[in-house]
């Protein structure tokens, strides 16, 4: 069963105009994905590709314009107020700054105890204080952190305490937004372990956004990949990593880091890495598209299925190989 | 205490810093948070300079154009020579046209480097003037033709516009651009593309490297990201701590990691490890300056540490020909971390 499903989500926002007005930008168009208990679902995409939006609206932190989500079978899209908080506790949300998201005059007790207030507020001080000791515990951070301020947190630290805060509701899915962009590699790799070890423990649900593909073939399951606003293609990771179908996914996947440097290539052409825009009809990606014909100006790329196989946007997909 | 001597015996064309210490004010006091960094930068070759964040590379790096002194950071010792001349005993005016001049710099922030109020063509012309006799007319011909060798698209148009039109990518091309407008012969790269999208990282990869050969640049790249050091340097240094602890050729560097910090380092990359297992992780976290053991700065958080760790170890400590590792358990087994590579 799915824990969070989207259907048709689609956003559009006002860009531009120093004067007001502007025009109307699709942001997001017509995304759909579901994710099952237990998994990980990666977005990747570009800068601007509406990741983040999409995992707003998901949260219902945005409203959609478009499209439905359904929480635990639940459809929250119109929910509202007190219906909203409840299903609230449900989801949390981990973000990609660590500082810029802890409120630098709270205690960690007071920043993580926060949600307890509010979905259990049967608790009393000294309970709060004892489940905010055992959830950061569970993250990784000693008893002594509990009355100190962000700013006398590592960076890793603080990410750690971004999770508890996310998990001391004791929440089903958990929204990762580009949760270990801004760390070292070596904290990074600490803070992934540890969403691995309480996923198992929790049979959490991620939805894990991340521009970094080597990150996502680690932790995901499954991926969706996004460009301007649009799924394009989805399935399990070794479908989408390892025989991409949609040119998109092949020229992100290109533009992965090396590992070593005998991987070192020339710089020959790269299937369109040199090409920018964003076509306003048809095929979205056709301008950069190395394999676009004349039928892409008349194809709306966009995945409608939510199932789990491999689909992709693209009237003339990559032989499988 | 500053200075050895400022003569450089070796006036062959090259950027040295040599045993340089630089310190930084924290709460009131000096505290030494680059520890006696050497470094040496040839025409046509790429330096690598990773290590963790707070390690100090930026402090480094920003000393060899002689920045962030107005911010209080202070050489202690060592010296930095250019083409043989020390950088400490240059004039200040020398020094301003040195700086953009014979060495250049992109930083990783492109949105701070650029002025909002002004046109990209005004900041790039601007540079080219400061450093090269031309008139308005020759400038602009010149502005232009670096646009084209960054590969910017519209060059004509991008002149005339204003930093907030353009997306991230354009302006770390523009910023490359002004970097190369007064012919460069060395380069000082500061996390060149950690702000950059992957894609667009790419590119900016594959511009550097074809600028860089084509003008045989001699460059400093500072970066976090060992994917980039695989990319496009042919030496690297590792630094920890305020100290260089391991250098060697970028192929010895990931073929035969020696400091246990690097290869726990690099064994950490989720790019080098199985799909869903767990990463080998390095406990604990970066001492900051005031904080360093009086050995080796990394005996708190590595496995193979014992007594003798403690004392003050050499960077030749380990050396394979101009490999070299600041570690006296060099190679032994790390346990718990396998580097697979
Ligand atoms: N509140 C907003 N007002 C106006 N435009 C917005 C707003 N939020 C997002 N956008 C626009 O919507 C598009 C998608 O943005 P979004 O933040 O979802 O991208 P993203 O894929 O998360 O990118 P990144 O990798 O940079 O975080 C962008 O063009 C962005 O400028
Ligand atoms: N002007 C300054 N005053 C006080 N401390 C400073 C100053 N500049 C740097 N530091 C400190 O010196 C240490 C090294 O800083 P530096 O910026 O060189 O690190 P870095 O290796 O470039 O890290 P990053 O990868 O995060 O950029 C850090 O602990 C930093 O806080
Ligand atoms: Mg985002
Ligand atoms: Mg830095």
């Amino acid at each position: 069963m799915s824990v969070l499903k989207a259907d048709g989500l689609s956003k559009s926002f006002r860009r531009g105009g120093l004067w007001g007005g502007g025009i109307s930008h699709k942001a997001v168009n017509n995304v759909t994905f579901a994710l099952k208990e237990g998994e990980t679902l990666a977005i990747v995409g570009e800068s601007g590709s509406g990741k983040s939006t999409t995992a707003r609206m998901a949260m219902r932190l945005l409203d959609a314009d478009e499209g439905s989500v359904h929480l635990l079978g639940e459809e929250i899209t119109s929910a509202s107020g007190n219906t909203l908080r409840i299903l609230r506790k449900d989801i949390q949300m981990v973000f990609q700054d660590p500082f810029a998201s802890l409120n630098p005059r709270m205690k960690i007790v007071e920043t993580v105890g926060e949600g307890l207030r509010v979905h259990r507020p049967e608790m009393n001080h000294q309970q709060r204080r004892e489940k905010v000791a055992e959830t950061l515990a569970l993250c990784g951070i000693g008893e002594e952190a509990l009355d100190r301020y962000p700013h006398q947190f590592s960076g890793g630290q603080r990410q750690r305490v971004g999770i508890a805060r996310a998990l001391i509701v004791e929440p089903k899915v958990l929204v990762l937004d580009e949760p270990v962009s801004a760390l070292d590699v070596s904290v990074q790799a600490q803070i992934l372990n540890l969403l691995k070890k309480i996923q198992k423990e929790r049979n959490l649900s991620y939805l894990f956004i991340s521009h970094d593909l080597s990150v996502v073939r680690h932790v995901a399951d499954r991926v969706a990949v996004m460009f301007a606003g649009r799924v394009v293609e989805q399935g399990t990771i070794e479908e989408v990593f390892g025989a991409p179908r949609h040119p998109y996914t092949k020229m992100l996947l290109a533009a992965r880091p090396i590992a070593h440097p005998d991987q070192r290539k020339e710089n020959n052409g790269n299937g369109g890495l040199d090409r920018e825009g964003v076509a306003e009809s048809g095929c979205v990606f056709r301008l950069r598209c190395a394999f676009a014909q004349d039928d892409c100006a008349g194809f709306e790329a966009s995945i409608q299925s939510d199932e789990s196989e491999h689909t992709y946007a693209c009237l003339h997909p990559l032989d499988k190989s | 205490m500053a200075g050895h001597s400022s003569v450089n015996t070796n006036t062959a064309r090259s950027l040295e810093v040599r045993e340089l210490s630089l310190s930084v004010p924290i709460s009131g006091e000096h505290v030494e948070a680059v520890s006696r960094v050497s470094l040496v930068l040839k025409p046509g070759r790429v330096l690598g300079l990773v290590g963790e964040s707070g390690c100090g590379k930026s402090l480094t790096a920003q000393a060899i154009l002689r920045l962030g002194e107005h911010q209080g950071v202070m050489r202690e010792s060592g010296d930095i020579f250019l083409d043989g001349e020390s950088l400490f005993s240059m004039e200040e005016e020398r020094l301003r046209r040195m700086r953009g001049g014979h060495v250049s710099m992109v930083f990783q922030e492109p949105m701070t480097a650029l002025n909002p109020v002004f046109s990209i063509g005004s900041q790039i012309t601007e540079v080219i003037r400061l450093h090269l006799d031309m008139d308005k007319g020759e400038a602009n011909t010149r502005a232009l033709k670096l646009l084209h060798d960054v590969g910017m698209q519209d060059a004509e148009a991008v002149l005339k516009q204003y930093p907030d039109a353009l997306s991230g990518g354009m302006r770390q091309r523009v910023l490359i651009a002004m970097a190369m407008a007064a012919d460069p012969a060395y380069i000082i790269a500061d996390e060149p593309t950690t702000a950059l999208d992957v894609s667009v990282q790419k590119r900016i990869i594959q511009l550097l490297r074809d600028l860089q050969r084509q003008r045989n640049l001699g460059m400093l790249l500072v970066t976090h990201d060992f994917g980039l050091v695989a990319e496009l340097a042919d030496d690297v240094a590792v630094m920890y701590a305020g100290q260089i602890v391991e250098s060697g050729s970028v192929e010895q560097i990931f073929n035969r990691p020696a400091h246990p910090y690097t290869r726990a380092l690099m064994g950490c990359r989720p790019e080098v490890s199985e799909p869903g297992a767990s990463l080998p992780v390095i406990a604990g976290q970066v001492p900051p300056p005031g904080n360093w053991p009086s050995g080796c700065h990394f005996a708190k958080r590595c496995p193979l540490a014992d007594t003798a760790c403690s004392e003050p170890i050499s960077i030749d400590a380990w050396s394979d020909g101009k490999h070299q590792a600041r570690c006296i358990h060099a190679e032994e087994k790390l346990p718990g971390l396998e580097v697979a590579l």
